[in-house]
């Protein structure tokens, strides 16, 4: 399926303003770009496109884009008031995005990251089978490499579309934090407007650092279906980063301006644990978190060790009558890329 | 495979399809269905119900505790819906806060310590999604457990018994093998949130139903369910101690066939059942690269040295923002 690319359209029309949710004020375009679209009169944070980010949290001319051939499929034949496959073009053709992630390696101030990056434009940013297999290879690259790990969120939640598949994807991208935790790299996880459902009641929620952008929605439930359930108005900033940062869910709610110097300090702050095999072999036999490292080497502390299980044969094993079938034959199963 | 690849096959669901999958919800969602606490009864021997998250509170729409199966001790952890207006006041209807997502994670723990087997119930319409269960951290209680169900280390056996709601269901919906009653249903959305949204209506809930295909059948094609298990007479109202000798055979074969193997195989089965998730194409096309944007602007530029084209575009330039953002595209 081509992609166009809408070449001929520029990041921000001279000619246009933006009038700012916020405050009603009426912002110039180009000035909106060079304050990283941050309304210079109250700080609104508006909606970044994936490329912006890149632009904001990365060292110029770093970033490897991969994995970028990854296209969704419509196993479900899901139809609603237009086929699911017209939505996916229509936000392809808005975008120039294949789905609604983009990761790759990057650099922040020199050091080597693993990141994924939403853009909230493609479906509103929805984690279908696509953005989960994304992001899950970002955590095991990190894994692999043993380099931090980093996701950006902005997505309403769970594609419908995809169903229950898409209901787990907050397995798929929860399952490989828990081998990061065992092998000593950091995951980062910054939530921006909006970071909502199911990428929220997933790894979104789970970085062993979570920072915020001010006023970002945040939260599990929409706040219509909250007050719909409740039948009364909801408190004063409510689902806000602030919110949850009262609350203790996230650790600091940072401004825009300041969140490439934060994630660079935080990063020197938390380096990669060393690994369990260039360890000293009396510390690993006392120390209990070397025994422990022992033990995630063991379990899963390599990907390609772990990927190629036959999934069919298992099920057999298991003695249930059905095998799981995690992907259409001409789908790209884990196995295919080991 | 091609007519789905092209979206040929994504028709509306037929009449006869929606009245099919409806018939399916309303009996997952029967008042007289079996609830967890009925079947563990009828299953389980000597089950001890443990209370309390250790954190803030005990929720009453999650019930745990160990109990014996054939003489063999489990850990048992189940949504729990009420059977009357006050048993369900009491419950909160199945649908867990926060404390009830953190118990069920007290428990787990408690088992992997013992090594003793996780049987999970799902019968929720979803997590609860007031004021109160967002303050305490709904997202992150469900996100934990998940986490937490990806990497303990006994085997896990989960049970659709009636409704799995979302990321409700999911938080305690990890494991080896999933068994799902053949009248239960599973979902991202439930079909009334799925018609608001997505229909624009509150009237579309059957086609939805059909349309997100939630039935048992269904999920068992889609590889999220492994074994469906058949309901007695019209539906597993009708006979409670049928149906639960019907899961319970099937409970102990799948046991059965985790018992051969370790921990590491264990894991590594379970992480690949869950990356297995989902259908993508994977495309051969490159990655992208701004450098190689073909510009007529830039290109002059580049040859005349213009000091107002910089020699490496950036990404922001491939994928800029738009001037509005769309909000009708919401996700679950």
């Amino acid at each position: 399926m081509p992609i166009k690319f809408p070449f001929s359209r520029r990041a921000a029309p001279s000619d246009a303003w933006t009038k700012c949710p916020s405050c009603d004020a009426q912002v110039f375009n180009r000035q909106l770009e060079r304050s990283l679209r941050v309304c210079p009169s109250c700080g609104h944070h508006f909606r970044m496109s994936v490329g912006e980010r890149i632009d904001l949290l990365l060292d110029a001319n770093t970033f490897e884009e991969r994995d970028a051939g990854l296209e969704a499929v419509d196993r479900l034949g899901f139809h609603d008031d237009k086929p699911y496959p017209h939505r996916l073009e229509a936000s392809r053709l808005k975008t120039g995005l294949r789905d609604a992630v983009v990761w790759g390696i990057g650099a922040v101030d020199g050091q080597r990251v693993a990141i994924g990056i939403f853009d909230f434009r493609f479906m509103g940013g929805s984690m279908g089978a696509v953005v989960g297999e994304k992001l899950a290879r970002c955590l095991e690259t990190a894994l692999v490499e043993r380099i931090p790990a980093i996701i950006v969120s902005a997505s309403g939640g769970a594609r419908m579309q995809e169903g229950t598949l898409s209901l787990m994807q907050l397995a798929k991208t929860t399952a490989p934090l828990v081998r990061l935790d065992d092998s000593g790299v950091p995951f980062i996880a910054i939530l921006t407007d909006p970071t909502t459902g199911g990428v929220l009641a997933s790894f979104a929620s789970l970085g062993d650092v979570i920072l915020a952008e001010p006023k970002a929605l945040i939260g599990f439930a929409g706040a219509r279906v909250a007050s719909d359930t409740v039948g009364e108005e909801l408190p004063e900033g409510f689902q806000t980063a602030e919110f949850l940062l009262a609350h203790g869910f996230v650790d600091a709610v940072v401004p825009r301006a300041e969140l490439r110097a934060t994630l660079s300090r935080l990063l020197r702050l938390l380096p990669v644990a060393v690994a369990a095999d260039e360890r000293d072999d009396d510390e690993r036999a006392w120390s209990p978190i070397g025994a422990l490292s022992g033990l995630a080497e063991r379990f899963g502390g390599a990907v390609s060790e772990t990927i190629g299980i036959d999934v069919d044969s298992a099920a057999e094993r298991n003695g249930g009558p059905r095998t799981a079938d995690p992907a259409p034959a001409a789908t790209t199963t884990p196995e295919d890329r080991a | 495979m091609t007519d789905q690849l092209l979206g040929s096959a994504a028709a509306p669901p037929t009449e006869a399809a929606a009245e099919e999958a409806w018939r399916r919800v309303q009996l997952a969602r029967h008042p007289q269905r079996p609830r967890t606490l009925d079947l563990v009864a009828l299953m389980f021997e000597g089950f001890f119900e443990l209370h309390g998250d250790r954190v803030y509170g005990d929720d009453a729409a999650i019930v745990g505790g160990p109990a014996l199966l054939d003489g063999r001790a489990v850990m048992v952890i189940g949504h729990q819906k009420g059977t009357d207006t006050d048993s369900n006041i009491h419950r909160n209807f199945g649908s867990p806060h926060p404390e009830g997502f953190r118990k069920a994670q007290r428990l787990m723990r408690l088992a992997d310590k013992l090594g003793l087997p996780i049987i999970t119930f799902l019968d929720t319409a979803g997590a609860f999604p007031g004021p109160a269960a967002e303050e305490r951290g709904q997202a992150e209680a469900i996100a934990s457990s998940i986490k937490l169900m990806t990497g303990i280390q006994v085997p896990i056996i989960v049970v659709v018994l009636g409704e799995g709601g979302s990321g409700g269901a999911l938080a305690i919906g990890v494991g080896d093998v999933v068994i799902a009653l053949e009248n239960s249903v599973y979902s991202v959305i439930s079909p009334e949130g799925a018609s608001s949204i997505l229909w624009r209506s509150k009237d579309e809930a059957r086609t939805a139903a059909a349309a997100m295909r939630m039935t048992a059948h269904d999920q068992a094609d889609l590889g999220v369910v492994d074994v469906v298990v058949p309901e007695p007479g019209d539906g597993a109202h009708t006979d409670a101690a049928a149906t639960a000798s019907a899961l319970k055979t099937a409970i102990l074969t799948a046991l059965r066939g985790l018992a051969g193997r370790d921990t590491p195989e264990l894991l590594a089965t379970r992480y690949a059942r869950i990356r297995g998730m989902g259908a993508y194409l994977e495309t051969g096309a490159g990655p992208s690269r701004p450098a190689e944007l073909p510009s007529l602007r830039r290109r002059i530029g580049r040859i005349l040295r213009l000091p107002s084209v910089p020699r490496r575009p950036r990404w922001s330039e491939i994928w800029p923002s738009d001037d509005g953002d769309d909000e009708s595209e919401r996700g679950a």
